[in-house]
């Protein structure tokens, strides 16, 4: 895991190198003269040898020390911890919005494989998986807020304010990611089911006796989960990582939207301390997810 | 069976989308109609939702780029420039005609050879700290302006300064180097509390509001300042936000949702997205000059004929047309129109659309089939990208190719603006102070930001003339005369100052437009 982080970060550092400007060009903007950008470049330790920088800035990570940011002058750790508040409540929200939508659509259509609604469901399905997040966000914009006014758009409540209104906020935006997900959820439910279903200790299952119910929940559901569990899992990293597109959309001062600033604005402690917090996570969740597979399924831990 | 079912889903997907099309378009007019009757329900429903703004006790502000600094020395931006303005309050504050009025001095005289400027100080400025502002906070503001360490980008500007003199407890002398009768703006800058060393975290000023907090890509919160000096300019609204909108494209949905009740150029595209019940839209000019800046010592650029073709091919009128409804106004040399003092309404003559002359010129140059070229432009700033595409057009009529290469600000700043590594670019260059020089002396050869390489000893020798001179007559004609050369030289190809479009809630007026980088709250009030 940690061999991960010191290659992204390496790999990070290089790429700061490839593209052109840098904090100095940025900070300075069109005051920049070439005596200041010098100044500048020296007191940021930018005109130092990048293996140099870069092996400086590992110690510090190791010892926790994140830096200061060059825009914020203000700890990263500080700046970062309150935007990774604000990523880790939309992606819980939108898990928790996922995981209502996707079991039981997933398992009602299943058990009832072939039917109309299950036809219907699955058109749905397509369509809205087919529709790109900033596109249904900007219609769930247009509808929530422009024409019902549940919400303003844009009118992002800090959680050090309010946290019920914080909350409020998130949850159309939590929608906006959720739903392309639970959508691609629920038909991975469906077929894992299906494909369970026709397994033989499921006919065994019923040549005992049981009802439907008690075959899909008793038997069933725990192995059909186990691939669905991986997606989820997946699922759960990519919006702990922040969905950028939503938090572009919505305006949610995330972590994916402090991201993209920082590139912009060549913040490199900022950018480092995102990516590798971003790495981290989909790290963890993958470790996760591995354990959690041994724990349903004692086989796997054989292999 | 299943070549049916795949034709079957198809279908439904198509007739499902065109529903979800045709809801959205019919939401947009939706509004347009229903906002009328839901204007009260909108202020009930988003005083719920977001910060306060049923009512004009609380002003949202929408800017796009986050500050720089709430400390004035570090200022490099325009967007922190106009926030800064409402904080802290120089010697001299500009006024909307662009002249400079004592401020925290009441009043102020300069030597005659233009090297001494004299400033009393005014009796009862506060800071936002309720401390007076003293003689000595006035020395060590100017001083830490000088300060390579703490100045930023005005270092070079107060470099000039020899000495600050207390002469008495209401009585400060700046004491130039050498005399510049110019130097009266750069007094605009804040002065702030010798006790407070870092602004940054602690802003303190004498403005008419004072700071409340800042969280970083979120917002800066203001509130009025009720001990500001000057009870005919304090602020009328007691609560404002600057709202960061990183997302350009959400503007005109903030605006009609009520998260934004304010936002400053606002694109010409996102106008039509505005209920026009709920808000007005102001027009002004944005205070810059928007030119192909064209990187003189590059083949061909060199030639004063080519830069003289190019001017000749191009039609300002056309490029406002396209970029932003016909507005905007035209200017033919390095002067923006609302700077009236300097600005020659003349030069945009010099050279009108003249297809025939263009050429004969390109072929005098030994380019009489023409050549290509880049144009570098900020791929952050739409209306310059337009501009390029339409110049693209009009240089094509001339048989020059010119390629658009759009490229990132950070790159912009660092290729084009700082290694001059670039043939031609599309960009809006401003005015850091109110005065001629901060719109001139870029074009001195040896300048540290001659980013176009422009090199001509006339000019030097003009501009220095007109730098030395203490007669105000002859200085502003001498200026004219260094517009002039370069309009002559065509040393870029100047087009137009771009319109501003001010959307503010009808709940407020008092909007009012600043010759230069200046937003100033404190006249906004209720609308009546």
């Amino acid at each position: 895991m940690l061999i991960t982080l010191v290659v992204v970060s390496l790999c990070l550092y290089l790429s700061f190198q490839l593209i052109s400007g840098d904090p100095a060009t940025r900070m300075l903007g069109t005051s920049a003269t070439p005596e200041r950008l010098a100044a500048l470049r020296q007191e940021l330790g930018l005109d130092q040898p990048v293996l140099l920088q870069y092996v400086r800035w590992l110690g510090a990570f190791v010892t926790g020390d994140l830096g200061t940011s060059y825009v914020y002058h203000q700890p990263v750790t500080e700046l970062l911890s309150s935007k990774i508040i604000v990523t880790l409540s939309l992606a819980l929200l939108s898990f928790v919005f996922m995981c209502i939508i996707a079991f039981p659509v997933g398992i009602y259509t299943a058990k009832h494989a072939g039917s109309v609604l299950d036809r219907i469901v699955l058109v749905v399905n397509q369509v809205i998986m087919a529709i790109p997040p900033f596109f249904s966000g900007i219609i769930i914009s247009w509808v929530f807020g422009m024409i019902l006014h549940l919400f303003a758009p844009g009118g992002y409540i800090s959680y050090t304010k309010s946290i019920p209104q914080f909350v409020g906020y998130l949850v159309f935006p939590a929608i906006a990611i959720a739903l392309p997900r639970a959508a691609q959820a629920a038909r991975l439910i469906r077929g894992s089911i299906l494909e369970e279903a026709s397994k033989n200790y499921t006919r065994t299952a019923y040549s005992r006796g049981n009802s439907t119910n008690g075959v899909l929940f008793n038997h069933v559901l725990k192995h059909a989960f186990l691939p669905v569990l991986t997606f989820m899992g997946m699922s759960l990293g990519n919006m702990l990582a922040g969905s950028l597109v939503v938090e572009r959309v919505f305006n949610i001062p995330g972590i994916s939207n402090t991201l993209l600033t920082s590139i912009g604005n060549r913040d490199y402690p900022v950018v480092l301390a995102a990516v590798m917090w971003i790495a981290s996570i989909i790290i963890i969740i993958n470790f996760l997810v591995d354990v959690l597979y041994r724990v349903i399924d004692p086989r796997t831990a054989e292999e | 069976m299943r070549k049916k079912f795949v034709r079957l889903s198809l279908s439904v997907l198509a007739l499902s989308l065109a529903v979800f099309l045709a809801a959205c378009g019919g939401a947009q007019q939706n509004t347009e109609s229903s906002s009328s009757t839901s204007t009260a329900n909108t202020s009930t429903e988003t005083s719920q939702t977001s910060t306060p703004s049923g009512d004009t006790d609380h002003l949202a502000i929408g800017i796009t780029q986050d500050i720089d600094s709430m400390d004035p020395a570090k200022a490099e931006s325009a967007a922190t420039r106009e926030l800064l303005f409402n904080v802290y309050e120089g010697l001299v504050k500009p006024d909307t005609a662009g002249n400079l009025n004592p401020t925290v001095a009441s009043e102020y005289g300069i030597s005659d050879d233009g090297s001494v400027y004299s400033f009393t100080l005014r009796d009862g400025v506060k800071f936002h700290d309720g401390s007076n502002v003293t003689a000595q906070d006035v020395k060590y503001s100017i001083e830490r302006y000088r300060d390579s360490t703490t100045g930023g980008s005005l270092v070079s500007a107060f470099a000039k300064v020899d000495r600050v003199d207390i002469v008495d407890d209401t009585h400060v002398d700046v004491v130039l180097k050498e005399p510049d009768t110019d130097f009266l703006a750069y007094f605009t800058i804040g002065i702030t509390p010798a006790s407070v060393s870092d602004l940054d975290a602690n802003p303190v000023g004498s403005g008419p509001y004072k700071f409340v907090s800042r969280s970083p890509l979120e917002n800066v919160v203001l509130e009025k300042f009720d001990d500001y000096w000057n009870a005919d300019e304090a602020a009328h609204i007691p609560n404002v936000t600057f709202k960061i909108v990183s997302n350009t494209d959400s503007i005109g949905l903030e605006l009609a949702g009520g998260s934004l009740d304010l936002y400053w150029r606002t694109p010409e595209a996102q106008l039509s997205q505005i209920p026009e019940d709920q808000f007005n839209i102001l027009e002004g000019g944005m205070n810059l000059v928007q030119a192909l800046y064209l990187n003189n010592s590059h083949a061909p650029f060199d030639d004063v004929r080519v830069r003289q073709a190019l001017a000749y091919a191009i039609d300002p009128q056309q490029i406002m047309d396209f970029v932003s409804g016909g507005k905007g106004s035209e200017v033919g040399s390095s002067m923006y129109p609302a700077f009236s003092k300097y600005f020659m309404p003349e030069l945009n003559d010099v050279y009108n659309q003249d297809i025939d002359r263009a050429k004969e010129l390109l072929a005098e140059a030994g380019y009489a089939d023409g050549f290509s070229f880049t144009i570098q432009v900020s791929s952050a700033h739409p209306q310059h990208v337009e501009t390029s595409e339409v110049l693209k057009e009009q240089l094509a009529a001339i048989g020059v190719t010119v390629n658009i290469q759009e490229i990132e600000w950070n790159s912009w700043l660092s290729d084009v603006y700082s290694d001059r590594n670039y043939e031609a670019t599309v960009v809006g260059v401003d005015a850091s102070a109110l005065n001629a020089p901060s719109m001139l002396s870029r074009f001195v050869s040896d300048a540290g930001n001659n980013f176009v390489n422009f090199n001509s000893s006339n000019f030097d020798e003009t501009y220095a003339k007109a730098v030395a001179s203490v007669d105000e007559t002859e200085k502003t004609s001498l200026y004219k005369d260094c517009e002039k050369i370069l309009a002559n030289e065509a040393a870029s190809v100047y087009i137009q100052d771009l319109p501003s479009f001010v959307v503010l809630n009808n709940r407020f007026d008092g909007y009012e437009f600043y010759p230069l980088y200046a937003q100033n709250i404190a006249s906004i009030k209720p609308a009546a």
